[in-house]
């Protein structure tokens, strides 16, 4: 630690602040930003596998037509919704917001710590226990007969009330709860943290824009969950306690359920792609030695797609039956949302354009998902438009477009990070051939999952189902394939960790050269407990 | 399109430094490469997606066989058309197929250009520079052109799809846990029946799997069919993709679409909204035949629904 302490702006002697506590203290009642970064990545990793394995099934099943492994397509759904909603609230949020976030918002900008440490704690164990009574709610009865809740993620009544008596949704309800208030309280945190804790001369407008894209996505969870909580409650109180919100026999609206889900849901996106735009404009820039292009423009991309992304939530909606002007609306106001989306990539490419670009293993996950996100997002093009999106409402095409965003766009970019920061985060390199056969059998096999899919939704295949007409056969027996290489590229990840921890190859403080500007590599690798006991000074000049 | 797939490929080739460089260079020539390749197969599948619909449709009314709505394997694009709105919706999305192709064709292409040119051996010393005024209003602009492109007709499309003309015949659809439910009016007869699907071992002839029910909806081709769709539990979903429609069924509203096919044959769909355990196994199956076949039919389901509904 001596030495780490000298990497330091401002140096700064070691204190008695930099004794922390030691052994399971330091991770059970930790404060600290990092550490607790640490173990969101960690419970990420290990709700990923659970998310995967659950996805791992539904090839299984889909490999073949008729039942293969599940005894009917209540499980199959109960898998499904599992998959979902871990996927979405137990790994990539997880890792994006409260791994990579907390650990590298306080250190971008400057401040020693965030905002509540102990909130940041609590933060994170409220979404264990959410995990928990996700997980539980899968061995309680849901369905009449049968265990689990299946009625898909978005959770629609009167199939999430009446359709499923047990107490199964119940669980999941709370375990929701306990996620989104764990997110809410995380916002808060952020947003004080970035709003007051940045350095002396750190103005907002040269603030890195990973904390910038932190910023945004906070404020889409402070404005779009607790109508979550509101709209998930009020299906509790439907269940359990005779209220008819959402119950037409009662005078309720099951639509109105959904509109209020989708005002969450949609921007729900947002805050899972907006993290990992900040990770790979870092990237990009580090790695083609340049500054970023258009710093302003892609910091208020990302605001005006989290602004108009609260606007445009019905076009998950345009079959239940909205009006002439109603879908008017939503088609137009979606595809305003290409704009931004198209400066944020073109963007990055002017970022590497005049560039002296090196082919690290960040840098080519940086790449992929620069492409990938692309034919992602075009197929979100194709879906804005209500006429078209009434043939493809619903079937694989939308589970394609949404794995593309998602499977291959936020995820790339969690490995993109995971590869960029490890040797910050851990102080240990991955040897780079680790990263880019990673990437390679990533990006091929998760091609080869969920391109057919596209094929599969043309032609008429619908989500949700266990079982499918024999025509569907074959662009299914595909993407299982894929699926099974795309597990098998994880070992390489694994592997990879594995070697870091085994050869203890020392990272230097910035191994990544004069690209990598942002203070985090000012610091040692790995920081040390408590940076920045005197804070660093940005210079008010230039860029 | 050959020679505008394999430019950037072999011209990228030839910048590659020919002299045997370290193990470690000539690695990362061929994972380059090998991206070129991955990319452009994944753009060329895409183009071809709209090539392959086409030309799927294209033999089915060359050899003039009766059209079947239902997919076939390896299908990779929309089921045939046999309504003009499920033919406008086919026509936007090859549109939208050309446009969106473009745009992973040029970011591909950027990104290619980008990795030949400006990779730390051809361009060693970065440039430094942030901004360009005409680039970024251009990358704003255009956009904005395109999206106005789609636009026209996407409401177009819309204003087919959702104005309702003047209807033939009504039909009222029930979705229940998990089959469909038809209700015809008095002036058609007057009878209400269930359609359930086919299980696996009451299957016959040409009854395709998962698609095929007990008792096909008949109506008459060329005729204005007003759908009002509902459901009695929970919420489904009503698709026929040859006819360009899917609408949800939900408890306590009466939605309404509408269709005309100008093709007589058999017309699958599948519940198209997660609706619990048989959530795959409630297909929809509408026969289009002729008027005079119509007829016939609407007699012999009135005796023959009548007498099973008493």
């Amino acid at each position: 630690m001596a030495s780490a302490m000298k990497a330091q702006p401002g140096g700064g002697d070691a204190s008695p602040r930099d004794s922390y506590p030691k052994g399971w203290r330091r991770w059970l009642l930790s404060t600290n930003h990092k550490d607790i970064g640490t173990l969101y990545l960690l419970f990420s990793l290990c709700a990923g596998l659970v998310g995967g394995g659950l996805s791992l099934l539904m090839r299984i099943e889909l490999q073949y037509p008729d039942l293969q492994i599940f005894a009917n397509g209540q499980i199959f759904n109960v898998v499904v919704t599992a998959h979902g909603l871990i996927m979405l609230f137990f790994v990539v949020m997880p890792a994006l917001i409260g791994g990579f976030g907390n650990w590298f918002v306080p250190i971008m900008i400057g401040a020693p710590e965030m905002a509540f440490p102990r909130l940041n704690s609590i933060s994170f164990w409220l979404l264990v226990v959410a995990f928990w009574l996700l997980i539980i709610s899968l061995f309680v009865p849901g369905a009449p007969g049968s265990l689990g809740f299946g009625g898909g993620w978005a959770a629609y009544p009167p199939l999430s009330v009446a359709g499923h008596p047990g107490p199964a949704f119940d669980f999941a309800i709370f375990a929701l709860h306990l996620a989104g208030a764990s997110s809410i309280i995380g916002a808060i945190n952020f947003i004080t943290t970035i709003l007051n804790m940045r350095a002396p001369g750190m103005t907002l407008h040269k603030m890195p824009l990973f904390a910038w894209s932190m910023l945004v996505t906070a404020f889409l969870l402070l404005i779009s969950l607790p109508v979550l909580a509101g709209a998930i409650t009020m299906l509790l109180t439907d269940r359990n306690f005779g209220t008819a919100f959402f119950d037409p026999s009662g005078g309720g609206d099951p639509v109105l359920y959904q509109h209020l889900f989708w005002f969450f849901g949609h921007p729900e996106v947002y805050i899972m792609i907006l993290p990992a735009f900040g990770i790979i404009s870092h990237i990009v820039s580090t790695f083609a030695r340049k500054p970023i292009f258009g710093y302003l423009g892609m910091a208020y991309a990302m605001v005006a797609i989290g602004a108009v992304g609260f606007v445009v939530w019905a076009h998950h909606m345009y079959t239940v039956g909205l009006s002439l002007d109603t879908q008017r609306y939503f088609v137009f106001a979606t595809m305003v949302i290409a704009v931004p989306t198209g400066i944020k990539v073109f963007s990055w490419i002017a970022t590497m354009w005049g560039g002296s670009i090196r082919f690290t293993a960040p840098m080519i996950w940086a790449l992929g998902f620069i492409f990938l996100f692309v034919v992602g997002g075009v197929t979100g093009v194709v879906l804005a438009n209500a006429g078209i999106d009434r043939e493809l409402h619903n079937t694989y095409y939308v589970v394609a477009h949404f794995h593309y965003v998602l499977s291959l766009g936020a995820v790339f970019a969690i490995f993109a990070a995971w590869y960029y920061w490890f040797p910050k985060m851990f102080g240990y390199m991955v040897p780079e051939w680790i990263g880019k056969l990673h990437f390679w059998l990533a990006f091929v096999s998760a091609n080869v999952l969920f391109f057919p899919m596209h094929f599969l939704g043309l032609a008429g295949m619908p989500r949700h189902y266990v079982d499918y007409p024999d025509a569907y056969w074959g662009w299914h027996f595909v993407a299982s394939l894929g699926s099974y290489a795309f597990a098998c590229s994880l070992l390489v990840f694994f592997y990879g960790i594995w070697v870091a921890y085994a050869r203890k190859a020392r990272a230097p403080d910035n191994p990544w050269g004069e690209g990598a500007t942002t203070l985090e590599w000012t610091l040692s690798s790995p920081p040390p407990y408590h940076q920045f006991q005197k804070l660093p000074r940005i210079p008010a000049a230039g860029s | 399109m050959e020679k505008a797939v394999y430019g950037p490929v072999a011209s990228y080739v030839r910048l590659l430094p020919l002299r045997a460089g370290a193990a470690a260079r000539g690695a990362l020539r061929v994972l380059s490469s090998w991206f070129c390749r991955a990319i452009w197969l994944c753009i060329s599948v895409l183009l071809l997606t709209g090539a392959g619909a086409r030309a799927q449709q294209a033999s089915q009314q060359v050899t003039g066989q009766p059209v079947t709505g239902q997919p076939v394997p390896w299908q990779i694009g929309l089921q045939p058309p046999v309504t003009d709105v499920a033919r406008s919706a086919q026509d936007f999305h090859n549109l939208l197929l050309w446009i969106t192709g473009g745009v992973v064709v040029l970011v591909t292409v950027l990104l290619i250009v980008v990795i030949v040119r400006f990779n730390e051996r051809a361009n060693p010393s970065p440039a430094r520079f942030t901004h360009n005024t005409w680039l970024e209003v251009t990358w704003t602009v255009v956009p904005i052109l395109v999206l106005a492109v789609i636009a026209v007709p996407s409401f177009r499309l819309l204003r087919a799809q959702l104005i309702i003309p003047p209807s033939d015949i009504t039909v009222k659809v029930t979705g229940h846990q998990w089959y469909w439910n038809y209700e015809y009016p008095a002036e058609q007869g007057g009878f209400t029946f269930d359609s359930v699907y086919v299980p696996d071992d009451d299957l016959t002839g040409e009854q395709p799997r998962l698609l095929a029910v007990d008792n096909e909806v008949v109506l008459p081709v060329d005729s204005t069919v007003r759908l009002q769709v509902t459901a009695a539990d929970v919420i489904h979903g009503f698709a026929v993709p040859s006819f360009g429609i899917k609408i949800d069924a939900i408890p306590g509203r009466l939605n309404e679409t509408w269709f005309r096919a100008d093709r007589e044959g058999i017309y699958y769909g599948q519940c198209s909204l997660i609706c619990g355990q048989n959530h795959a196994y409630m297909p929809i199956a509408i026969r289009i035949v002729s008027a005079e076949q119509y007829a016939a039919w609407r007699e012999e389901a009135k005796a023959r629904f009548t007498a099973a509904g008493d």
